[in-house]
């Protein structure tokens, strides 16, 4: 990859068993802090909350591959198959329950990513980023037409229920951002001990030396195709969550620009923390209704500007400012 | 017959329309290889300027014609401005970094421009229609074309040629040509690569801008026409192979004649059918139609 | 010339007549070479004589025109780097193939995980078994020291010890070492062959070096193999094989070449 300067800094850290028990217990804390104070959040503040949470599932699958050295720049495809399955599943099929449709979007997600796994685990860098991009614009362009799937306007969709519970008005909010919450935080804890495992081992190597990982008897292809599935089911997941609480789906969630903004929180958090991706992409969705609110047609300068200082000063993103040198 | 024509016809204009805003991304990716999603901000300030320029024009009661000459100092003007602003001013602190980081620096340039130019225009469109009727129509068969769209296929032809005369003819051009094909050596053999650099970020802005300012009277001036613009030039670019002039005009055929065909025979394939040909092409042969980079590939 | 094949006891590697040219350029010419368990062999040759060629073919990087090479009975001419490494020949590298940006022990953990058959989603890299061998490694090395350290930050000794001690990972049979005192000051070359000997002699091992130091041949070889223009010209003891005219005159310099 990069001709990287070699000035003494930390090394990358992988971290150890025992810590996996406190992890979970961290955890579980975190879950249990956001879920009180949404209970006392105004209403348009945990539906930040619950969007970032929702849409930083997709960057989290981003992160998955960015490991492996490779940067998708068309996660809207598996983001709107995800949210597509969800509101099928609910307005064709009539199956309600919040939780399930999350799976089934996930699970869609893995299947439409599946046949392009083998074929994306062979390319690298500018090209593995047009050819996700490329995908992505097809899907695009599908769901533009297809008016089966609602073509241009796409659909609404209704309200879910909860593991057998109708949801009245005044609770729906605040239940869809617990589930929202839930669902990232057990994808989050997941996707750590994913990153730690051997298999997660072997993608930072792939990223650093593909050669060595063949000669020392590793597949690269392998590794590869296998983060392109999970990011596809964590994106899967996320566009079911985000089309329920939206109560919307259209074909935009497979253009170019909103996989961008999926790719600027992957960037902005670094490679390094799972929490990092939930905090950028928290960050985004404040930066995105401040500005609407107040300096209108500026947030995407904010953006920009953002991605360019963490670009130049901050290049392993926002992680690294909390992820530390630990010795062994 | 009639459409196998008017197939042929509309694929080559939109062609047309697609080579110049497609070639001058090639040129900056061959020479500095950047693959720059700016390249659509530029076309679409480039635009704007065009309608700035022609209304303008049209209060200093110019006649009609000096429209073009209008559009054409717009894309200067646009050029002129923009280039070292972007080149010296941001890019040049990231060369030789990874190519896929440098795609994300243009992300940023990207979105920082879509609001700056809502800053400068402002968010409601705007109509330069006036110089679309300049050339008058045209009547093959059954069917009217708009003589501005034939300019536009002469345009393509008066850019193609000047480009590859500038690369293959002139000192300068071969001074590029080196450079694209190894900076370090032609660095190491006393050519001011920098130079090269800026000269080839401004003639690719320059090119961009050019095909803004164009097309403006053919669409409406508002925010969002870079995002369409951005996907289409990356297809017509991976098609014909990164960096290669050549490539941008078969590249840019193929694309026109593909939608063409969609438009006409199957309009449903219409929005895809320029993805699905640079999907199928990064799949058999990512290096696109006129090799130049290698695919980076195992 | 080739090694005497009535010689007792089983062929490790036999590279049968292979040949590989790289258009006009001869790498290799009927190669022949016998090599029995617990050899150490040296191949010497000027540059370009095609030893690191040779090397390429047998891990498989590199396909010859023709001509076979098989493994401990099995023919490995066509397989794939990641498939011979797993039949039990690994290589270390001229310039050494390492992690960087991960420090001395997880780049181990990364050999340990890559030659793992059973890869996990959750099994930790650092688990304590996965650990325990790490270090054994490192102390068989002598790189203990280092272990936490950022391998980009090494000095070349360390790392070409590094680089060798992660092609053992996985317990190969026979061990390719790509010019492993090269880089290193000639005060060091000696006892970093002493280290790595050292640290093989605790299995059966066997191990082909391609080097170019004399010195270090003599002292670590049981057997050395010559090669010219993509040929191998002389093939045995180590005095009687750097004695031979041919290599006088093709690789040590001691002859002018006519």
């Amino acid at each position: 990859m990069t001709a990287s300067v070699t000035v003494p800094s930390a090394p990358v850290v992988v971290r150890a068993a025992p810590r996996r028990f406190g992890l979970v217990v961290l955890a579980a804390g975190a879950f249990v802090l956001l879920a009180a104070a949404g209970y006392v959040f105004p209403r348009w503040l945990t539906f930040l909350l619950t969007m970032a949470a929702g849409n930083g599932l997709v960057s989290l699958g981003i992160v998955a591959l960015m490991r492996g050295g490779v940067v998708p720049f068309g996660q809207g495809m598996v983001f709107a198959a995800g949210g597509y399955t969800a509101a099928l599943v609910y307005n064709k099929l009539g199956f309600t329950d919040a939780l399930g449709l999350a799976l089934f979007g996930g699970i869609a997600a893995v299947l439409v990513a599946a046949p392009f796994a083998p074929l994306l685990s062979r390319y690298r860098g500018i090209f593995f980023a047009m050819l996700t991009l490329a995908l992505s614009m097809v899907t695009y362009g599908l769901l533009m037409k297809l008016d089966a799937l609602g073509g241009s306007d796409g659909f609404n969709v209704g309200r879910p229920t909860l593991l057998g519970q109708k949801l009245p008005d005044d609770r729906v909010g605040y239940t869809l951002y617990l589930l929202t919450i839930f669902v990232a935080t057990v994808a989050a804890v997941a996707m750590r001990i994913f990153f730690d495992s051997t298999r997660g081992l072997v993608t930072l190597a792939v990223r650093e030396n593909e050669l060595r990982v063949e000669y020392l008897g590793g597949s690269v292809r392998q590794a590869m195709a296998i983060n392109f599935v999970v990011a596809a089911f964590c994106a899967g997941l996320g566009g079911a969550l985000v089309v329920l609480s939206l109560g919307h789906i259209e074909p935009d969630f497979s253009f170019w620009t909103t996989s961008g903004e999926f790719v600027f929180v992957a960037i902005l958090a670094g490679w390094q923390s799972v929490a990092a991706v939930f905090i950028a992409s928290t960050v985004l969705e404040i930066v995105r209704s401040f500005s609407s609110a107040y300096f209108p047609n500026t947030w995407q300068l904010a953006l920009g500007l953002f991605l360019l200082f963490v670009i130049r000063f901050l290049p392993r993103g926002i992680g690294s400012l909390w992820t530390k040198r630990r010795g062994h | 017959m009639n459409a196998v024509v008017t197939i042929l016809i509309d694929g080559l204009t939109y062609a047309s329309w697609l080579f110049i805003v497609a070639v001058g991304l090639t040129l900056v990716f061959g020479v500095l290889k950047i693959l720059n999603i700016a390249h659509g901000s530029f076309y679409a300030i480039g635009a704007y300027a065009a309608a700035s320029f022609v209304a303008w024009a049209a209060t200093m009661k110019w006649a009609p014609g000096f429209s073009i000459v209008a559009m054409l100092l717009a894309a200067v003007a646009v050029a002129a401005v923009m280039a070292p602003l972007t080149e010296r001013g941001l890019l040049r602190f990231f060369y030789g970094r990874d190519e896929v980081l440098l795609v994300l620096v243009t992300y940023a340039m990207f979105l920082i421009l879509e609001d700056v130019t809502k800053l400068l225009w402002g968010a409601n469109p705007y109509y330069v229609s006036e110089p679309y009727s300049l050339f008058g129509n045209l009547h093959v068969g059954v069917q009217t074309w708009v003589g501005y769209d034939f300019f536009l296929v002469a345009l393509a032809l008066v850019v193609g040629l000047a480009v590859w005369w500038g690369l293959n003819r002139t000192r300068q051009g071969k001074i590029t040509l080196a450079v694209i094909h190894s900076a370090e050596v032609a660095a190491s053999m006393g050519v001011n690569v920098s130079r090269v650099y800026m000269a080839a970020f401004s003639v690719g802005i320059f090119l961009a801008a050019l095909g803004g300012a164009f097309t403006a009277p053919m669409i409406s001036v508002q925010p969002g026409v870079s995002v369409g613009v951005i996907v289409v030039s990356f297809a017509v670019v991976i098609i014909g192979g990164l960096g290669s002039i050549e490539g941008a005009a078969v590249g840019a055929l193929i694309v026109g004649l593909a939608r063409s065909l969609a438009v006409h025979v199957a309009p449903v394939a219409e929005l895809f059918s320029i993805y699905i040909v640079m999907a199928v092409v990064l799949m058999f042969r990512p290096e696109g139609l006129f090799q130049r980079t290698q695919a980076r590939k195992i | 010339m080739s090694a005497d094949i009535s010689e007792a006891g089983p062929t490790l590697l036999h590279v049968d007549r292979v040949n590989k040219r790289f258009g006009a350029v001869v790498a290799a010419a009927e190669i022949m070479l016998i090599v029995y368990p617990g050899e150490c062999v040296s191949l010497i040759g000027s540059n370009g004589a095609g030893k690191t060629t040779l090397v390429n073919m047998i891990t498989g990087y590199l396909k010859p025109d023709d001509g076979r090479i098989s493994f401990d009975g099995r023919d490995i001419t066509a397989l794939a780097p990641r498939e011979i490494t797993r039949l039990g020949v690994a290589r270390s590298f001229q310039i050494p193939q390492l992690y960087g940006e991960l420090t001395v022990l997880d780049n181990l953990l990364v050999a340990n995980a890559c030659h793992d058959q059973r890869l996990s989603f959750w099994q930790p890299a650092q688990r304590p078994e996965a650990i325990d061998r790490a270090e054994r490694l490192l102390e068989r090395f002598r790189l203990s020291e280092h272990r936490g350290r950022r391998v980009a930050e090494l000095p070349g000794g360390v790392r070409k010890l590094l680089d060798i001690a992660m092609a053992l990972t996985g317990a190969p049979k026979l061990l390719l070492l790509d010019e492993p005192t090269s880089g290193v000051s000639a005060e060091e070359k000696f006892p970093m062959m002493d280290t790595i000997m050292s640290a093989l002699g605790h299995e059966a091992m066997t191990v082909l070096f391609v080097e170019h130091d004399m010195d270090i041949v003599e002292r670590y070889a049981s057997r050395v193999v010559a090669f010219y223009a993509g040929r191998v010209i002389a093939d045995g003891a180590p005095d009687a094989a750097l004695a031979d005219d041919a290599v006088r005159r093709y690789v040590t310099g001691e002859l002018l070449a006519q």
